[in-house]
């Protein structure tokens, strides 16, 4: 058992109204020094053999046909240890 | 004429999608998500709601149904096919038209009457427009802003594949004011907006602009 964690975000040039309507709710808690939040999306994949370069690449595929839209998103694919 | 009707778990309009076409002088035929089964149909309606309750991104579950996978061939093919609201984020997700709808620009989810510009009366949902009629059909969704990077939005814009804009307002932020496009040979259309809800007096819609839509694919049908 193993757990790869894809990380996915919306393109930089994609306007993200979540992560600004964050930001600008920041300094009213008293939270100051922040230029910018984007949100994203996390998944935990857990895979039943090893981490290795294979199931890795299942990971990758997973998060190219399903688990992002590389219309809009970038992924970022690691394993957690 | 027979018209297919799309009904994924958590499609709210199909009724009112069945309703618009048989109006239309349409067959509606109910088509399940899990089916395999196109039943002959000479267009399709991939009508709105809450597909998979939104799961993951509007559509994105959707797009892998079993129906999909002969919807996808068939509308390559020059199957006429219309989606609105939810319906434009599947057919935006299956790739069958470019780019992505994405959260409001105003994060609100926005119900109201909108103006909407014609801007190409050739496609098979819109020959019964005029190019640059505008008309007014409801909006209801919080993730509607039309995006795609610059090639492919320069692309549409050149070809003429920006099929409806957003007069007035923009309850969304798309970009150009994208309301709804085409595929390349104009089979395939998408928009946010909903014909389905303005076809009769009586419901309180704002008007019967809707009926352009499916007039349209009766006249294109019985002409074929």
């Amino acid at each position: 058992m193993a757990r790869v964690i894809v990380d996915v975000m919306l393109k930089p040039e994609i306007l993200d109204p979540q992560g600004q309507a964050i930001a600008r709710a920041l300094p009213r808690l008293g939270f100051s020094g922040v230029s910018d939040v984007r949100q994203g999306k996390r998944f935990e994949v857990e895979v039943d053999g090893p981490a290795d370069d294979a199931a890795i690449a299942e990971v990758r595929k997973m998060a190219e046909t399903l688990l992002a839209n590389t219309v809009i998103e970038d992924f970022v694919v690691r394993v957690e240890g | 004429m027979r018209v297919g009707v799309v009904t994924f778990p958590g499609t709210l309009d199909d009724q009112d999608a069945a309703r618009a076409l048989r109006l239309a002088g349409a067959e509606a035929v109910p088509l399940w998500h899990a089916d395999h089964d196109l039943k002959g149909v000479d267009a399709v309606f991939l009508p709105g709601g809450f597909s998979y309750g939104d799961y993951l991104r509007c559509g994105a579950i959707s797009r892998f149904a079993p129906l999909m996978t002969e919807l996808v061939p068939a509308a390559q093919a020059g199957l006429p096919m219309l989606g609105t609201c939810n319906g434009f984020q599947i057919l935006c997700e299956a790739h069958l038209l470019p780019g992505a709808l994405v959260r409001n620009a105003g994060l609100h989810y926005v119900c109201r009457d909108q103006r909407i510009r014609v801007d190409n009366a050739s496609t098979a949902w819109t020959t019964d427009f005029a190019e640059g009629q505008e008309i007014t059909l409801p909006v209801k969704h919080g993730e509607g802003r039309y995006v795609a990077d610059a090639e492919t939005l320069a692309e549409l814009e050149a070809s003429g594949r920006v099929v409806f804009r957003y007069a007035g307002s923009n309850p969304n932020g798309s970009l150009n004011d994208i309301a709804g496009i085409t595929n390349e040979a104009g089979n395939v259309v998408g928009l946010m907006p909903h014909p389905e809800h303005a076809v009769e007096e009586l419901t309180g819609a704002p008007g019967v602009d809707g009926r352009g839509f499916f007039s349209s694919i009766v006249r294109k049908l019985v002409n074929a």
